[in-house]
């Protein structure tokens, strides 16, 4: 007898079956794609034209709808990967190993993003591209596990070898994220301090706020259209010489 | 704002939104079109696979 409730280890081992993940995914792609583009097009629309010209920086500012929800998400998709890690580590789970390794590249994507906006935003408003303080060098630390997490990945040619070895270093990487969230007060930067994340008051202007909290939820929607779709070649891959992939591949 | 042009100036940052805007976009749409890209040549491969080895 097992103390985990029947329908909760049933739910856990049909999930946990690559065919039952990879007919859910093509179910809930299409829903996924429309639910972002209405929140990307609507967070676009209100971003860039509809919320108000800054005070200080003029427009330059509307770099934050993509900055800032790519940096979340940056961050976002890490802690993902560090707990399908401890996940797959733990109990084995193989959908665990794809959910982490599928994600790796849209993380890197999101952090790569992040840097290159921030940069862009910089320049008009600090008057340089990069400075070595520690919110910029910790978040292209981040960057560097992303790109060591697909190149170790890459490197070691058994794959279940391969997948616990990404596994710990996402989960030993994990210190950096909130070195990274808290940069900004512990150490002196140009870098703004947090103005979303101040729960009491946030000292962002409501019409600027909606639009910025529309683009981080579609940019959630896309982060599981692209985790799923790459999951789906990962899931393939794997499972090349098995009965579900032939009788798939006779339908075509 | 007033006319599209003014709306394509960005207050004269056109310059740094458009170019973040656009960078965003095309890495996004890389990461969804490449692995779509993939598994279709994935598909055709181990298609011909099964038809060699019947």
């Amino acid at each position: 007898m097992s103390i985990i409730p029947a329908p909760i280890v049933r739910f856990y081992h049909q999930t946990a079956s690559p065919p039952f993940f990879y007919s859910l995914s093509n179910k809930l792609l299409p829903w996924l794609t429309a639910i972002f583009l209405m929140l990307l097009g609507y967070g676009l629309y209100a971003g860039l034209y509809l919320a108000p010209t800054d005070y200080q920086q003029g427009d330059s500012y509307r770099i934050i709808y993509v900055h800032v929800p790519a940096a979340w998400m940056s961050l976002f998709i890490y802690v993902v990967m560090a707990v399908a890690g401890a996940i797959s580590l733990i109990w084995r789970m193989k959908i665990a190993d794809v959910v982490l390794i599928s994600s790796a590249p849209i993380g890197a994507s999101f952090t790569f993003i992040a840097l290159v906006t921030g940069s862009l935003w910089g320049k008009p408003m600090w008057g340089t591209w990069w400075v070595w303080d520690a919110r910029l060098t910790s978040e292209l630390i981040l960057l560097f596990l992303y790109l060591g997490v697909i190149s170790l990945y890459g490197a070691i040619e058994d794959k279940r070898t391969a997948s616990r070895a990404v596994a710990i270093l996402a989960l030993v990487g994990v210190v950096n994220i909130p070195i990274i969230h808290y940069s900004v007060q512990w150490w002196n930067t140009l870098h703004q301090g947090p103005t979303v994340t101040k729960m009491d008051k946030p000292s962002i202007h409501l019409d600027m706020l909606i639009p910025l909290l529309v683009m981080a939820t579609a940019f959630k929607f896309y982060y599981a259209i692209a985790m799923l779709q790459v999951a789906k070649v990962e899931i393939l891959l794997r499972e090349q010489n098995t009965q579900w992939v032939k009788k798939l591949l006779e339908k075509k | 704002m007033n006319s599209f042009a003014e709306f394509l100036a960005m207050g004269g940052y056109g310059f740094y939104v458009w170019t973040s805007y656009a960078i965003s976009f095309v890495v996004l749409l890389l990461n969804v079109i490449v692995p779509m890209a993939q598994r279709k040549q994935l598909l055709r491969e181990l298609a011909l696979k099964q038809k060699r080895a019947k």
